[in-house]
């Protein structure tokens, strides 16, 4: 059977749900794509670098968690970024210093990191 | 993967995924059999017979994304260079066992890579679920069990708070030093 759209994100909210790491609520959520394709791409390296800025910098509200494959496998590693609005960014092919530029730019002073996001 | 522990940490994702709420993985060198052993196993959904025995075939997925899964079959075929198979055993509502195995000296082994922050990054999505991790070397061996860690700790706080993820880390790195598997 084919997943719609609506099914797929229902899919990553629930899965979403089970690793959120702290309680924030009212903070940015950092997601990183964490199947076969994004830890071959060095996903755990980005996840770690993730949250140890985010323990360094006492972000306390930020949420760091996994997503599973969205079928972008060659943009991997894919870290998207909620807003405390929800509004997503999705940022492709991130590594250590790209997260690093995302997290002080993007979650501390507001600003999307453009040239990193699938759109540029 | 460049590293085991890449495959580990994405055969773990598979356990984690079926529901699983206890996962532990073993690992275990033994220089005179010139052997080196990693299990999975857990106690999620499970598997029907018919899938467990097509699994292996990188055209058996039940992902959404993409009608190729790759987890598995990239772990076996990266065993199979280096004399070594994966095998998987798996009942339904029961849970499922990976086994993958190398001979520890074949010069196209991976090297092991870095368990600690596997193993950290583990402990960080596990959840309410637990983690038993074993590594052995020979006469020398270290398990961590996140059961005790939460018992010890007795007020349920999570394991994600930073003093305690301090904490497992420097109990990571004093096992790294001690037992050393290339
Ligand atoms: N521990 C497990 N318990 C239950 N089902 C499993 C388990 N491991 C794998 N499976 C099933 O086997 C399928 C194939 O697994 P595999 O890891 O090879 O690919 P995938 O997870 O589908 O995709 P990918 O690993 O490429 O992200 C999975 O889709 C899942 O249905
Ligand atoms: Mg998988």
């Amino acid at each position: 059977m084919k997943k719609t759209a609506a099914d797929l994100e229902q899919i990553r909210k629930e899965t979403l749900k089970n690793v959120e790491l702290r309680t924030g609520k009212d903070g940015y959520k950092i997601i990183v794509g964490m199947a076969t394709c994004g830890i071959a791409a060095g996903a755990r390296d980005v996840f770690k670098e993730a949250i140890e800025k985010v323990i360094e910098k006492d972000l306390d509200s930020v949420t760091v968690g996994q997503m599973g494959c969205i079928g972008l496998c060659s943009m991997e590693p894919i870290v998207e970024v909620i807003s405390p609005s929800g509004e997503k960014t999705r940022y492709i092919k991130v590594n250590k210093e790209k997260i690093d530029n995302i997290i002080t730019s993007h979650i501390i002073d507001g600003n999307v990191v453009s040239e990193y996001t699938s759109e540029s | 993967m460049r590293e085991i522990a890449l495959h580990i940490l994405d055969i773990f994702y598979n356990s984690l995924q079926a529901d699983s709420s206890l996962i532990k993985i073993s690992i275990a060198v033994d220089t005179k059999k010139d052997l080196m052993e990693i299990k999975i196993i857990d106690n999620g959904k499970g598997m029907k017979k018919e899938f467990v025995n097509n699994v292996l075939d990188p055209f058996t997925t039940t992902r959404s994304t993409r009608n190729v899964g790759l987890g598995l079959s990239l772990f076996k075929a990266s065993t199979n260079r280096c004399e070594g198979d994966l095998t998987i055993w798996s009942k339904e509502k029961v849970g499922t066992i990976v086994k993958a195995w190398y001979k520890y000296s074949h010069i196209d082994r991976q090297p092991l890579g870095n368990m600690r922050d596997t193993v950290y990054i583990m402990i960080l999505t596990l959840g309410e679920n637990n983690l038993i991790y074993s590594i052995k070397k020979d006469d020398e061996s270290f398990v961590l069990d996140t059961r005790k860690i939460r018992e010890e700790m007795g007020d349920g706080s999570p394991l994600t708070s930073p003093e305690i993820m301090g904490e497992i880390k420097m109990l990571l790195e004093e096992e790294e030093k001690k037992i050393n598997i290339s």
